[in-house]
């Protein structure tokens, strides 16, 4: 065999591999959102949205409770980290450019991102659950608000970054204060990019389980108190996954269902939304 | 006179170029206090989430002081967890978290980086965008449905059909065979990694994408042009060009490994020990915290979880910092 052709052997192998990679990861992904849906709409009906979750051993029910559990954990979640998140990130952007303590917080920002939930559940509980009494609907919306919050911060500073400066010198040559500059001026043009980052903070922690376990813990009956531990979705599948009644199995799918189109539905909006405004 | 007026105050407005001058600076007493102010909010709500990372760290190591002083530095590399009898160690929980993050990265880097290839030099120009779209909203897809649909669909066929297979193919093979010795009963360590490598794929296989786009045209161009074929030049070119970002790419999923709970939780199968099988159930950090915690006893099981916590953000906190520093290196990266 020559050279050449076994250059051309190599390749051929190599980008088949590649090929098969593609193919392998795709097939394995669709897979999961396949059985999601189908056992997932088998678990959907009216009930679904109007009964509580079921006592042990019950039949029917529905995630009436942990749905509107999950909303409420989730907005307080978002009225909490976009504020924060946003003046932060304001401040990373316009005050930030070289400062050690800027830096620092960017880094901390970058490692918050990926950190472990269940680590940021165990340190509310701590925090809140052992000193104030016990679990409750606020503590989860503050853990999931510690995950939120760096994901508004970087996007709201990487937005603010693309910000032309002739803008900014522009602003500032009519006399404008600087934090007139900011937000009226760039923050307003790049409005659509923030927003698009509150969407994604929303859906990342939309699905997460781990710091929702120990800080809004659940609870079977339908209550609207913060302050008492609060059902919502991730932990209501988490649990019911693990039962041993069927009911409860297939509420958990129809509950996985609903948090994964939501969350999907929010990224592909935020991807709509910043395509057709975010671009400078 | 108006208009001499006008002139007169524009004037006053004009910097006096002789001394520098802060071209930022509000024209008026007010508009510097408000500055001022704004200044100080958004420090400190820059402050806050600084705040919160030291937070995080102290909280923990304050809780875990009681598991610490009671069992010695050793609590992280002895091997017991016993809640009856009150002794507690992490090594079995290391070990779980380690081992299901290792298998998870020996099948998502080659799978990642097929993926990321065939995405930036093979795929047709009109499939670039949807697949990768659809890698990144794969990304976005919640942990908690990997691990449900790796207890009910993935656990059972896999002892159904793969792990007597494999058994049957490498069992015989001497220190090789034992990894995957025991009854095949589908959720266990090896199962554990394999839906946590599904979960990482996306995650790698984006940053690989995006560290691949950074290398400029005109390198490959020329390697195709001195006659290189795509392998040569993803091998030659490609991968050197973008080896710091790469590796970064691979540790920010390890760092996502090795913290996920829910899609290890469902699979792994909970059983405090350590087997030489990867077929055996075991327990990672995170798992043994989903787990355990909600129930424990307040005392040395609560703090020896809290110590476990601990350790885990800290292993973390190593493998995001260096591929966080890696990927900037690789991206930021310009011209040769």
């Amino acid at each position: 065999m020559d050279i050449y052709s076994r250059r051309l052997l190599a390749n051929r192998i190599g980008i088949g591999l590649s090929m098969l990679a593609m193919f392998v990861g795709l097939i394995a992904l669709l897979w999961i959102l396949f059985t999601l849906f189908s056992k997932g709409f088998a678990a959907l009906s009216w009930d679904f949205f109007t009964q509580d979750t079921p006592a042990p051993g019950t039949a029917g029910g529905g995630l009436r409770n942990s749905i509107i559990g999950s909303l409420m954990i989730i907005g307080v979640t978002t009225l909490v980290s976009t504020p924060i998140g946003i003046l932060a990130g304001i401040y990373l952007a316009e005050f930030g450019e070289t400062s050690k303590f800027a830096s620092a917080t960017r880094f901390v920002t970058d490692i918050m991102l990926s950190a472990p939930s269940i680590v940021i559940g165990l340190f509310v509980y701590a925090l809140m659950v052992a000193t104030l009494g016990g679990f409750s609907g606020w503590a989860g919306s503050v853990a999931l608000s510690l995950i939120a919050i760096p994901v508004v911060v970087r996007t709201t500073e990487n937005m603010l970054r693309l910000v032309p400066s002739s803008l900014r010198e522009a602003a500032f040559a009519v006399g404008a204060p600087r934090w007139r500059v900011s937000i009226n001026v760039t923050l307003r043009a790049v409005k659509a990019g923030v927003v698009t980052g509150v969407l994604l903070a929303i859906a990342r922690v939309t699905g997460e389980t781990a710091p929702l376990l120990f800080t809004a813990l659940n609870n079977q009956f339908f209550s609207t108190n913060m302050s008492q531990p609060m059902g919502n979705l991730p932990v209501v599948i988490f649990q019911f996954a693990m039962s041993p009644y069927d009911n409860w199995i297939s509420l958990a799918w129809g509950g996985a269902l609903l948090i994964a189109l939501l969350v999907l539905t929010i990224n592909v909006g935020a991807r709509i939304m910043f395509r057709s405004k975010g671009n400078l | 006179m108006d208009a001499a007026k006008t002139i007169n105050q524009i004037a006053s407005l004009v910097p006096d170029v002789s001394e520098p001058v802060d071209i930022h600076a509000a024209p008026t007493k007010a508009f510097r206090r408000q500055d001022m102010i704004f200044h100080r909010i958004t420090l400190l709500f820059a402050l806050l989430v600084l705040a919160g990372l030291f937070g995080i760290l102290a909280s923990l190591a304050v809780e875990a002081i009681p598991a610490i002083l009671e069992f010695g530095p050793s609590f992280f590399w002895s091997n017991i967890w016993s809640v009856p009898d009150d002794r507690f160690g992490a090594r079995i929980a290391i070990y779980g978290t380690l081992v299901t993050s290792v298998i998870a990265l020996l099948i998502a880097v080659p799978v990642s980086f097929g993926i990321a290839l065939f995405l930036t030099e093979t795929c047709p120009t009109w499939l670039r965008r949807p697949l990768g779209t659809a890698i990144e909203l794969l990304a976005g897809v919640p942990s908690i449905i990997y691990g449900i649909w790796g207890l009910f669909i993935f656990a059972p066929l896999f002892s159904e059909y793969v792990q007597p297979q494999l058994q049957k193919a490498l069992g015989g093979v001497p220190l090789l065979g034992e990894l995957f010795s025991g009854p095949p009963i589908g959720v266990g360590i090896l199962a554990a990694g394999i839906v946590l490598s599904l979960m990482v794929i996306p995650f790698v296989a984006s940053v690989m994408r995006d560290v691949f786009e950074t290398v400029p045209p005109v390198l490959k161009e020329s390697a195709y042009g001195v006659g290189c074929t795509t392998w040569e030049v993803v091998w030659n070119i490609v991968l050197p060009y973008t080896r710091v970002g790469v590796i970064g790419g691979i540790m920010l999923g390890l760092g996502r490994a090795l913290g996920e709970t829910m899609a290890v939780t469902f699979v792994i199968g909970n059983a405090n020990r350590i087997a030489t099988s990867l077929y055996a159930p075991g327990n990672s950090i995170a798992s043994v915290l989903a787990n355990e915690f909600g129930e424990a006893a307040p005392g040395l099981h609560i703090s020896s979880l809290f110590a476990l916590g601990l350790a885990l953000f800290v292993i973390t906190f190593v493998v995001l910092a260096v591929s966080r520093w890696l990927i900037r290196r690789g991206t930021a990266k310009q011209g040769i």
